[in-house]
């Protein structure tokens, strides 16, 4: 991934100093404000963990995020970078505006089911749409917390609140929405899954594309009891893995030779490879209709299925589809945005004989 | 009636309605008109009076003649073409005497008075011989009135054939047929039509040299010598052109040597994304700007105050027009100047640039962006639709002579020399801090978080209320310092006179007519244009040398007036007000005809006495 330190950088070694020469603690943030217990707070780990394991340079990484608990989380992880706060259910838009802006950096987004789910749904579906180069990672717990536990629109039907009120409303499932709106990196996880959340993050962070990822992150204040279907009891109880993920880093020349017919690898363009292992049954994350069929199978049996749901590393990025030039726009200079003198008197010609102008505007 | 008996000549000054229907390919013919008119030296102005709709409903398009100059619309207008037959007889009854009416003769003409003079045009039958092609012979015929009234008013031929050349000149076929018809116009004209109006066009050299462009076009030109690097938009009249305009000239004329685009532009879901991704992009470094108009403006609403707290650059042009859904979306307005200043909740005040010419739109289209990145703030321009989407003379614009003003940004370098960087720090006292830009500072010191407006010198999240106040207080005087950067006012003071205008945007041409009739009248006027808000002292001075003021504006509230009285409250009840808001552009008889009124009653010296309201139609 471009945020990555190039290759030719001292590897990991001494003293916990990752290739980038940092520390673990140098993609530390802020201290957590989130109640003790909360998911969020193992998910923000996952984010240290894997930017250091990852090498990421923190001055080429904005941390953007919209409204609510999971939406704080980016004060808490690589302090030294720039982050955005930015309002309810639009990070998307500024997620777009800053890669457009600078196409050499790496975005990493958070957001939380009702910031995505409902307030944040259209933003959502066409950031993935455009392709918009984002690690957008879904902080997903089915209630609104900050607010006090009101149902979210990931609520399962069935699911109830503290005080006992059943939802009966259709939950939205983001990852189905993101496979089919085209998204070419789509991963469920478990905030108390540590093993399987860094490889997937690790891997995102190298995707060059919109990287969805949604993970089940229990709220332990609103809806940690028993009735809640995204309590840390039912989402371990109801748990159902894809595969094992490995991720290998384009600059870890490693080659571990796994028994045939046992694992799936994806090759991101970087050069980094991720490793599926096969489980209970064997899975292929590259097949759209494969991943569908097994959402809406989970769902009927009310299976959480988590791993990487779908993969397709080779589609183009929004700044491809916009044919933008390689230096980023923020870089460019004077000269390079503003035409000669002679394009304006060129144009200035134009208007005065009316000749070779483009067609006049219309109204309606 | 002999024709030597008739009134004096009328040169070079008139207005001719093309009363037609969308989509019927009426656009050609009146570009065709204004062009060869604007080519013979004469001064003149264009206006597209249409429906909110694609084909098939009424609309109009007025052409202005003005040997003095006057470009603003004009209540009544001279010569009528009358290609619509349902708004046939409202259309005919709106000439006053003397007034002359071209009429397709195939439309049932409805009574007309013996003092109008009406010439009858076979268009259909003079159509038959140039193209057997049904849907052409309606797309063409409106060439059958531009040949006519060419000969009826003395525009030159080969002033026609320009215009129409510079038009069609890429499409011979149509050139070809566009000609044909233009010609059997003009002869049916000059053998059928024996001459019995006043009006003629005669060559002038008031013209030379100058360009002719709408307000749209020009914002874009504007915006491209700027540096614009990201252009978000959601498609809305009458906003849209603006954008459109600007993606054909980025595509031209802004490309690396690969060909690439040194630019993005994205069509926008919703006004919301669109100004969305000008925050992110001004956060990100970048030149950004989108284009709406008042709805647009009003899903912006949070956004623009996050821009304001968070203090990040972004350009949001408002082509402003009436009303929310479909309420009236083609028509004029200036009404969004009080809701765009304010647009937030909480305390806001943005700077807001108020073009009143097409030379404005392209100064503003570069400026507004050397004013939000010095002011790190979003900065709204208020055009309208009358001012952008009409086409208006003018002299050449320059090329700028100015680098870009980037404000203050630091970069490695410069952190290096500090001791420490606070983002919202007011080290200068000017109420501006300093920023970096993600990606392009290393410096672990140069990031910073950024958030609403509960943060701290050094962008830390806070709660205390000390913090919160200073802050405010501060952004309080960063609006303050804006007062030094805005464009200021134009002044014209006249020693002698007692009442001063004063005036912002399109009205402007209404003013500079007004004050000419007013002047006739014996009432002398000092004249104040706007051209931004925070004011500028220029405001105080102005009134105070005036014992009565009149704010003119096209919107019902008296927005600028309103304004004007808050700012000086001690002056606020010599401060009177003048409101057009009827959807069409304001004309300068309604102007002098309500200052007139009010200076009727007006008393000199007499003590205060309640400020009496302008009349409204």
């Amino acid at each position: 991934m471009s945020a990555a330190v190039p290759a030719g950088a001292p590897a990991s070694g001494a003293g916990g100093k990752n290739r980038a020469g940092l520390t673990r603690a140098d993609y530390d943030g802020s201290k957590t404000t989130l109640c003790p217990g909360c998911g969020h707070n193992a998910i923000t780990a996952g984010i240290i963990q894997a930017a250091y394991e990852s090498a990421l340079d923190p001055a080429r990484v904005a941390k953007l995020s919209g409204i609510g608990c999971s939406s704080k989380t980016p004060a808490y992880f690589l302090g030294h970078s720039h982050g955005f706060n930015a309002v309810h259910g639009r990070m998307p838009s500024i997620a777009t505006g800053v890669r457009v802006a600078n196409r050499e950096l790496l975005l990493i987004g958070v957001s939380g089911d009702g910031d995505t789910a409902s307030i944040g749904l259209g933003q959502f579906c066409h950031l993935v749409r455009r392709n918009v180069p984002v690690v957008y990672i879904v902080e997903n717990n089915g209630v609104y917390g900050l607010t006090k536990g009101q149902f979210s629109a990931t609520a399962d039907i069935g699911s109830t609140t503290k005080a006992g009120r059943k939802n009966e409303l259709m939950p939205i499932d983001l990852c189905a929405m993101a496979i089919e709106l085209g998204c070419g990196f789509v991963a469920r996880s478990f905030s108390g899954d540590q093993k399987q959340l860094r490889p997937l993050l690790k891997a995102a962070f190298a995707h060059r594309g919109t990287a969805v990822l949604d993970v089940i992150s229990p709220c332990v204040t609103f809806a940690d009891h028993e009735g809640s279907t995204k309590s840390y009891a039912a989402v371990k109880e109801h748990d159902a893995p894809l595969h094992d993920i490995d991720f290998v880093p384009y600059f870890e020349d490693i080659h571990v030779d796994y028994e045939p017919g046992t694992t799936r690898e994806v090759d991101l363009p970087d050069g980094s490879r991720i490793v599926l292992k096969k489980l209970a049954a064997d899975y292929d994350a590259t097949s759209r209709d494969v991943a569908i069929q097994t959402l809406a199978e989970a769902r009927r049996e009310g299976r959480l299925v988590t791993g990487l749901l779908y993969v397709e590393t080779d589609l183009p990025a929004f700044e491809d589809e916009l044919r933008m030039t390689d230096t980023p726009l923020a870089q460019l200079t004077l000269d390079q945005v503003r035409p000669p003198r002679a394009v304006l008197d060129e144009i200035m010609e134009q208007l005065r004989t009316g000749k070779g102008l483009a067609a006049a505007a219309g109204g309606g | 009636m002999a024709p030597e008996k008739l009134v004096k000549p009328i040169v070079n000054d008139l207005s001719i309605h093309v009363a037609t229907v969308n989509g019927s390919g009426s656009q050609t013919a009146n570009s065709v008109l204004l062009r060869a008119i604007f080519q013979m030296g004469i001064p003149v102005s264009g206006k597209n009076l249409f429906p909110s709709n694609i084909a098939g409903l009424p609309t109009w398009f007025t052409i202005r003649v003005s040997r003095d100059g006057y470009v603003a619309r004009r209540r009544e207008n001279d010569i009528l073409v009358v290609m619509n037959p349902e708004t046939a007889a409202d259309d005919v009854a709106a000439i006053g005497p003397g007034g002359v009416i071209v009429l397709n003769e195939q439309i049932p003409a409805p009574p007309v008075p013996d003092d109008r003079v009406v010439y009858r045009v076979p268009m259909t039958k003079l159509m038959e011989p140039i193209t057997t092609d049904v849907k052409l012979r309606r797309l063409v015929v409106n060439m059958i009135y531009v040949g006519v009234l060419a000969q009826l008013l003395g525009i030159a031929e080969d002033e026609i054939e320009k215009a129409l050349d510079a038009q069609l000149g890429k499409k011979p076929r149509a050139l070809e047929l566009n000609h044909k018809a233009v010609r059997a116009g003009w002869e049916f004209a000059s053998s059928s039509l024996p001459k019995r109006d006043p009006y003629h066009l005669e060559r002038m050299t008031a013209t030379t040299g100058k360009i002719l462009i709408d307000g749209n076009s020009a914002a874009a030109l504007g915006a491209l010598f700027g540096g614009v690097e990201v252009v978000t938009w959601y498609p809305i009249t009458p906003s849209s052109s603006l954008v459109e305009t600007l993606i054909g000239y980025l595509d031209r004329y802004r490309r690396d040597a690969a060909g690439r685009a040194t630019y993005a532009v994205v069509q926008a879901e919703d006004e919301i994304a669109a100004i969305g991704m000008v925050l992110g992009a001004g956060w990100a470094g970048a030149r950004a700007m989108t284009s709406t108009s008042g709805p647009g403006i009003s899903l912006m609403a949070e956004f623009a105050g996050y821009g304001y707290y968070a203090e990040i650059p972004g350009v949001i042009w408002d082509i402003q027009r009436i009303g929310p859904s479909t309420g009236l979306p083609t028509r004029t307005s200036q009404a969004d100047l009080r809701f765009a200043h304010e647009l937030s909740h909480g305390d806001t005040g943005h700077p807001v640039l108020l073009p009143s010419s097409v030379r404005d739109c392209y100064e503003f289209g570069m400026r507004a962006f050397d004013l939000a990145e010095r002011l790190q703030t979003p900065v709204f321009v208020l055009s309208d639709l009358d001012l952008g989407m009409n086409m208006w003379m003018s002299d050449p614009f320059p090329y700028p002579e100015q680098p870009w003003d980037r404000g203050k940004v630091l970069g490695d370098d410069e952190l290096a020399r500090l001791k420490s960087f606070e983002r919202y720090r007011d080290v200068d006292g000017d109420g501006i801090p300093y920023r970096t830009v993600p990606g392009l500072v290393h410096d672990p010191r140069g990031a910073y978080f950024t958030r609403g407006s509960g943060h701290d010198e050094a962008a830390r999240y806070t709660e205390s209320p000390e913090v919160y106040a200073r802050n405010m207080d501060r952004l309080a005087k960063k609006l303050r310092t804006a007062r030094s950067l805005v464009p200021p006012p134009v002044v014209e003071d006249d020693p002698a006179a007692e009442v001063g205008l004063i005036a912002f945007g399109s009205t402007h041409w209404a003013i500079i007519e007004a004050r000419d009739q007013l002047r006739a009248r014996g009432i002398a006027t000092g004249y104040l244009l706007l051209k931004a808000l925070p004011f500028t002292d220029h405001l105080e001075r102005f009134v105070r040398r005036y014992r009565r003021i009149y704010v003119v504006e096209q919107n019902r509230d008296g927005q600028m007036a309103e304004r004007v009285r808050i700012e000086l409250p001690a002056e606020a009840a010599r401060v009177r007000s003048v409101r057009h808001y009827t959807g069409m552009p304001i004309d300068a008889r309604f102007v002098s005809d309500a200052i007139l009124s009010q200076e009727r009653d007006a008393r000199p010296a007499a003590a205060p006495h309640p400020v009496t309201e302008g009349a409204s139609r």
